[in-house]
């Protein structure tokens, strides 16, 4: 039933599309049956904004399917059969496993986290095979002896990933590869298109009184918010000369405390529970916030009447890597498990999927949506400048500087707890 | 059935089966050990031995770098919760509604129940003991959405199309808590009352009718009767009940997160969580020795009102 609504609703939104591009009068009289059997033209807007997130491969191509990946013979002839992953929501679904079991015989098991801090705990007690970690994980992952470096011989899909996410501090560790990136993608905001008639292109409705949402705001409930804190300051009191949201020495800390203090006046949610945030986004007791993408294309699919931008202030954001854990007693099913959500088709699926920039190169031509490499900006490094990836503050300043030291994320978390208490 | 079956049913248990039969029978002792000690190994070794590692990680230190608890020992994260006031004011609100909890569930389980076991004719007893108890069978998160659904405030023009009349408590009642600490409250009685309703109707299932009666005959008036009788008998049942009703509302963090929208820290067990996420392990087991010690002193005041002879 919901596939056909779907599949229709699909349908549908092409024709539209084609019939607003479609200049030719040739054209135009064969594509306007079909946007005539269009079950309501109300319901067509909604389904067109939100990338399609019920999409299998079967609905684009049917029959067999080339899934542009051949698991490692070696790893086969030792998988475990099956692999437990801590992993983002939308990371891991069915669309992308079903294949991958049939292939490699590993059966899938995820446990959700909520927030970078959630991963580390569960991943600290080595009852995972491997995770999907963010930056501000992975420091702390890689410290504490939880994950440990790949061979690179065991991965057919590395040589695709974009250069530019390579051997990044966060992930890799003296020069040697910890793991492999999986894509990125900023933390955006949401706003309800009824109470904002007029796109925002700032933060400011989440900092400020006085905006349509004042009272209807909802923030994400993790001590690593303290750096969305900074980052307003960072464009609004340029005095406090933060450079970097995730370096902040004590007075630089305690200004986005302070200013994180008065934001409690203005929300009405903090969110960790992305189900919770989806519903309040249909229910309308929220009006902007903080939100991945995803979480947004959850809500609307469910007809809220929300939409996402990324503001002009630059944003937080995340750079992820699939990591093998220390523990790992599936590791074998979970070096493929790797090797897979990184190979142009399945990277693709799931990138596509969550909202963010895909990490394989050749997968930018395999999204359902030709544009989708396009519109998250997955090969321009200049879009990433003003996008500040998640990483862990240490008293070392991540700017630098050398003659203050810096506020350490342990710092963060207290912080967090006494300003929600 | 094959040959070798019949011979052995016929000849009653096998030769070593027989022997251990033989072994229990002269050593009564010994059937009594045997059965006993799988349960005495499992309270001792998983309960209790896991209690006890919750405090000994609480002494524990975190190294800054990998946020892991390292051996070294420490008092700094009891001192730290203990000196903290503003732990003590959420565990104080906490405990607060854990009261409340139990003090409704006992105020609505006390006339339902007189109403099921001495009022109700005996046919629909069971039924109507049974339809209290059904809530038992849904799933503890299943409940928890659809509360979050139930109590959903209306009148929000920002709404998908359908959305805009709130939760069935709104639509359908005109009146809703919304999100926050009532919310959680009105939750939370749903949630327990059963754990209220059973041993209290089985308090009232045991209770004389003819002590009624002689009440009656005696000249006392129902409130009367209800006071200087029925109370007093029943006290060791709600008791009872109240431990349960209590002790669950203490523990519970995952119905705040959902009733409060994470607005402000309601209950506890919120603050453990996140610390345990933190991760800061040694600092969440600091925590959680409040609400160990709070229950131990409430399982001893029970016990003086009798309680343990209910359950």
């Amino acid at each position: 039933m919901r596939k056909t609504r779907v599949g229709v609703a699909l349908l549908a939104s092409l024709a539209i599309v084609a019939a607003s591009c479609g200049d030719d009068d040739e054209t135009k009289g064969t594509e306007a049956p079909a946007g005539s059997d269009a079950p309501d033209i109300t319901d067509a807007p909604e389904e067109t904004t939100a990338p399609d997130v019920t999409t299998t491969p079967t609905d684009t191509t049917g029959g067999d399917m080339d899934y542009m990946w051949t698991p490692n013979a070696d790893l086969v002839a030792g998988a475990e059969g099956e692999v437990n992953i801590v992993a983002w929501p939308g990371y891991i679904e069915e669309a992308w496993t079903t294949p991958f079991t049939e292939m490699t015989g590993c059966a899938v098991n995820v446990k959700l986290g909520a927030t970078s801090d959630e991963m580390v705990q569960l991943m600290q007690s080595g009852e995972y095979d491997g995770v999907s970690a963010s930056g501000d994980a992975t420091n702390r992952l890689m410290a504490g002896g939880e994950v440990v470096e790949i061979d690179l011989a065991e991965f057919s899909s590395y040589e695709d990933i974009f250069d530019g996410l390579k051997d990044k501090p966060w992930n890799s560790l003296d020069g040697k590869p910890m793991g492999i990136p999986h894509g990125r993608g900023a933390n955006v905001m949401f706003f309800n298109t009824e109470a904002f008639p007029e796109a925002p292109d700032s933060w400011g409705a989440m900092w400020e009184a006085g905006s349509v949402a004042e009272g209807a705001i909802s923030v994400y409930d993790s001590p690593i918010y303290i750096a969305d804190a900074a980052l307003w300051l960072m464009a609004t009191q340029p005095d406090l000369g933060i450079t970097n949201p995730y370096a902040l020495d004590q007075a630089q800390f305690d200004a986005a405390i302070a200013l994180l203090e008065s934001q409690k006046g203005l929300a009405s949610q903090y969110w960790a529970d992305y189900v919770v945030q989806a519903n309040s986004m249909v229910d309308g007791t929220v009006l902007a916030g903080t939100t991945w993408q995803v979480v947004a294309n959850f809500a609307q699919s469910e007809g809220a009447l929300v939409d996402t931008v990324k503001p002009k202030e630059g944003a937080t954001g995340w750079s992820d890597t699939w990591m093998l854990s220390s523990q790992a007693s599936n590791p074998n099913c979970m070096k493929l498990w790797m090797d897979w959500i990184s190979s142009p088709w399945a990277n693709a699926q799931a990138t596509e999927y969550f909202g963010e920039a895909p990490s394989n190169a050749k997968g930018c031509a395999l999204t359902a949506d030709p544009d989708h490499c396009a519109k998250y900006h997955a090969e321009e490094e200049d879009y990433w400048t003003d996008v500040w990836y998640w990483t862990t503050a240490t008293e070392e300043c991540l700017d630098g500087r050398t003659d203050v030291t810096c506020v350490p994320y342990t710092e963060w978390v207290n912080a967090w707890n006494a300003l929600r208490a | 059935m094959t040959t070798a079956e019949r011979v052995g049913r016929a000849s009653g248990p096998s030769q070593p089966f027989r022997n251990l039969n033989r072994f229990f029978r002269r050593h009564p002792r010994a059937g009594l050990f045997s059965l006993l000690t799988p349960p005495v190994a499992w309270l001792l070794f998983v309960y209790l031995a896991s209690l006890a590692m919750l405090v000994v990680a609480a002494l524990y230190t975190l190294d800054p770098d990998s946020q892991k608890p390292t051996s070294d020992l420490t008092t700094a994260n009891i001192t730290d919760a203990l000196g903290d006031i503003n732990v003590w004011s959420l565990f104080g609100k906490t405990v607060l509604t854990a009261v409340s909890v139990t003090l409704i569930c006992a105020l609505v389980a006390l006339p339902t129940c007189f109403f099921i076991a001495k009022i109700a004719p005996r046919w629909v007893r069971r039924g109507l003991l049974v339809s209290m108890l059904l809530p038992l069978w849904a799933g503890y998160m299943v409940k928890a959405y659809a509360w979050r659904a139930m109590v959903s405030p209306a009148g929000n023009r920002f709404a998908a199309a359908g959305r805009g009349g709130g939760g069935f408590l709104q639509s359908v009642l005109g009146w809703t808590p919304g999100y926050g600490r009532t919310a959680v409250v009105i939750a939370l009685v749903y949630l327990w009352l059963p754990y209220m309703i059973l041993p209290i109707y089985a308090g009232l299932d045991r209770l004389p009718t003819s002590l009624l009666d002689a009440a009656g005959d005696l000249g006392a008036r129902p409130w009367r009767t209800f006071r200087s009788v029925i109370l007093p008998l029943l006290l060791p049942s709600v008791a009872a009940g109240s431990i349960f009703t209590f002790s669950l509302t203490l523990g519970d963090y995952i119905l705040p997160r959902l009733l409060v929208d994470g607005k402000e820290r309601v209950m506890f067990g919120e603050l453990i969580n996140a610390t345990l996420g933190g991760p800061n392990l040694p600092l969440a087991a600091a925590y959680t020795l409040f609400p160990l010690v709070m229950i131990v002193l409430y399982l001893l005041a029970m016990k003086r009102a009798g309680a343990f002879d209910n359950l």
